[in-house]
């Protein structure tokens, strides 16, 4: 069925990659046979109903789940089912969870600074200090965000979206060359909702991004590429309207 | 942040001043002066000192970074039999069998030969050393295992507590050359100093303070640095930082072995002060009391476990004198109490206010952070 959609690309070209995947939890398919191609630059949205894979696909891409079947490759040619999660994170894909996780007991600067891309070493931690231009990289991302009113805040006392915010902050500061991006807009007010839509596509001119959501409204401002999930494999890809005219999406999806 | 530096300063100034005024209360003023300090209690708040050292080393890890170890009295035990085994070798053949260098116990035993893992501690240096590497290379070794294999929670607390349980076993056995039950005793003196001299005795106490002195300064230090931050982070959503890229296991292991370390120093500091090591410092009770020290002082403040390991002590040295029958409801009650009503300790609870002084962006616009459980 994935096949019928697209051919499938050649691995160099594509920054994701993840071709015939299964990942099964006690005989139930999460993923099942999932192929999915992110070429690099580009901004993707996934969406599905509940329990179609779209966590477990993030899972698998960042380490957190092991396939049981398939092929995942990042950049080229790195397998990321061999890797951990600190191992994928450091080559650059940073994730963000469908519940803000931030560290509420730090500072939204120093949320951002753990963040900052740079070695993770422990002995390096010990002696480490920000210097000019990192400073100048929180001051900035600070700035994307719109949170540079509350730097000094702890980050357990923002506003829901706020949090989400500083999340996908935290993930600018990483600098990763792929974002994943797990329902940023879950919980969001509509003028907030349209502000995540448009920071994202900011975020996009520099960075691939995949976007999960549930909101149509949001992907609708995202203006990209849709693939829609199923039980564990793509049930349909292409533009939003072309997507939501497609009747097997509309009978499992959309069409309630 | 507006009370940690000041309080900080007045823990050290505090340690220093007393590392100065006791000794010099003790020796210099005569017993008939109202200001003199008798050598008991010269030694009793040594040991208090010795007990916040390793309250101090399980604000480190628990405070800090999300990790309750509830046998951290096994590392604090180590420390104090690598020094009472130099106490041991110091007595020489002044025990009361009289062999050169054969300890009574193994004498007693039967023993002909000192056994290899006894060789060197009659070298003090050598000693100390061992004081904190034994119970940093075992920290090392567990938490190796524990925290590659993502042991966390309350399983980490229970392996930690079958550890030290496993310990006890393993030193109340005699072929374990160790003393048994025992434990080692009748130590006679240090560096040539008799243990039983006041000047000893005082000169044991300072050390005791300086070396808590000390040791708060390091652990300021490493909470004070991104390290400290990684720990936080990593106490309050160990996934994240993963997926920032951060090796958990090494931040944990780094702190583990850190914090076991000290405890072996407290440990070694407590040894001489109280004249006896024996394997009733493994038992679990003993961990889990130096666990609620510094759940009553506040964790995550450091001074909050110093000082919680001192006012519990010190309750406990006054109702075990009066009433020895109470002491363990008084106890329980007490962590009962701490646990429902003030969760944060004594020093947590006093700079409460300061936390919650809001700043002035931050008045406005909180919604959603009341409705999250986990916030204190």
């Amino acid at each position: 069925m994935t096949h019928a959609l697209h051919a499938r690309p050649d691995k160099r070209d594509t920054l994701l990659y993840l071709d015939g995947v299964t990942v099964s939890f006690d005989g139930f398919k999460a993923l099942n046979n999932l192929s999915l191609y992110v070429a690099a630059g580009s901004l993707r949205a996934i969406i599905g109903p509940n329990g179609a894979g779209k966590t477990t696909m993030m899972d698998v891409v960042t380490g957190k789940a092991r396939p049981q079947a398939g092929t995942v490759l990042f950049n080229g040619g790195i397998d990321l089912t061999r890797l951990d999660e600190a191992q994928i994170a450091n080559l650059g894909i940073g994730r963000k969870f469908q519940k803000p996780t931030i560290f509420e007991q730090h500072t939204v600067a120093a949320n951002l600074e753990l963040a900052l891309a740079g070695h993770r070493g422990v002995w390096n931690a010990l002696v480490f200090r920000p210097n000019g231009e990192q400073r100048a990289r929180i001051d900035e991302t600070l700035a994307t965000i719109s949170l540079q009113a509350h730097r000094d805040r702890l980050a357990g006392s923002l506003a829901h979206g706020q949090k989400q915010w500083l999340e996908i902050g935290m993930l600018l500061m990483q600098d990763p060359q792929l974002l994943l991006i797990d329902e940023p807009a879950a919980g969001m007010t509509d003028a907030e909702t349209a502000a995540t839509a448009e920071l994202i596509r900011r975020i996009n001119r520099t960075h691939t991004v995949v976007v999960v959501e549930h909101d149509m409204t949001f992907i609708q401002a995202l203006d990209c590429h849709v693939t829609v999930l199923h039980e564990g494999s793509v049930l349909a890809e292409g533009s939003l309207p072309t997507v939501q005219a497609n009747p097997q999406v509309i009978e499992v999806y959309l069409g309630r | 942040m507006h009370l940690r530096l000041p309080a900080a300063w007045v823990t050290v100034g505090l340690l220093l001043a007393a590392a100065i005024a006791v000794p010099l209360l003790n020796l210099a003023v005569p017993a008939s002066s109202a200001l003199h300090v008798p050598t008991w209690v010269v030694s009793l708040v040594g040991k208090y000192l010795c007990y916040a050292m390793l309250a101090l080393s399980i604000d480190l890890i628990w405070g800090y970074c999300g990790i309750l170890s509830l046998g951290h009295g096994a590392f604090f035990a180590l420390g104090g039999y690598a020094m009472g085994m130099h106490l041991m070798r110091q007595i020489g053949s002044r025990g009361v069998y009289g062999h050169p260098d054969l300890p009574d116990f193994m004498v007693f035993l039967n023993w002909k030969e000192l056994p290899w893992y006894w060789h060197g501690f009659d070298n003090f240096t050598f000693a100390l050393a061992m004081v904190a590497i034994v119970p940093g290379l075992l920290a090392f070794v567990f938490g190796w295992f524990a925290f590659r294999s993502r042991v966390t929670g309350v399983y980490l607390s229970i392996i930690s507590q079958a550890l030290t349980f496993a310990l006890m076993l393993a030193f109340f056995r005699n072929d374990m050359g160790f003393g048994g039950n025992n434990g080692l005793t009748d130590f006679k003196d240090i560096l040539g100093y008799g243990l039983q001299d006041d000047s000893t005795r005082a000169a044991l106490f300072a050390v005791s303070a300086l070396a808590l002195a000390a040791v708060y300064g390091l652990c300021r230090w490493i909470v004070g640095s991104r390290l400290g931050q990684v720990l936080v982070a990593i106490r309050d959503a160990e996934s994240r930082v993963r997926f920032l890229g951060y090796r958990v296991e090494f931040y944990k292991l780094f702190v583990f072995v850190v914090s076991a370390g000290i405890a072996g120093i407290a440990g070694a500091l407590y040894v001489p002060q109280v004249g006896i090591i024996n394997p009733s410092e493994f038992a679990p009770a003993a961990s889990i009391e130096a666990v609620i020290w510094v759940a009553v002082g506040g964790r995550g403040t450091l001074h909050g476990a110093i000082l919680g390991a001192i006012l519990v002590n010190y309750a406990k040295t006054f109702l075990t004198g009066s009433l020895p029958e109470i002491w363990l409801f008084a106890l329980g009650a007490l962590f009962v109490a701490v646990t429902l009503f003030m969760p944060r300790g004594i020093v947590g609870s006093l700079s409460r206010g300061a936390d919650r002084r809001p700043s002035p962006s931050a008045t406005v616009e909180a919604p959603a952070s009341t409705a999250d459980p986990a916030a204190p």
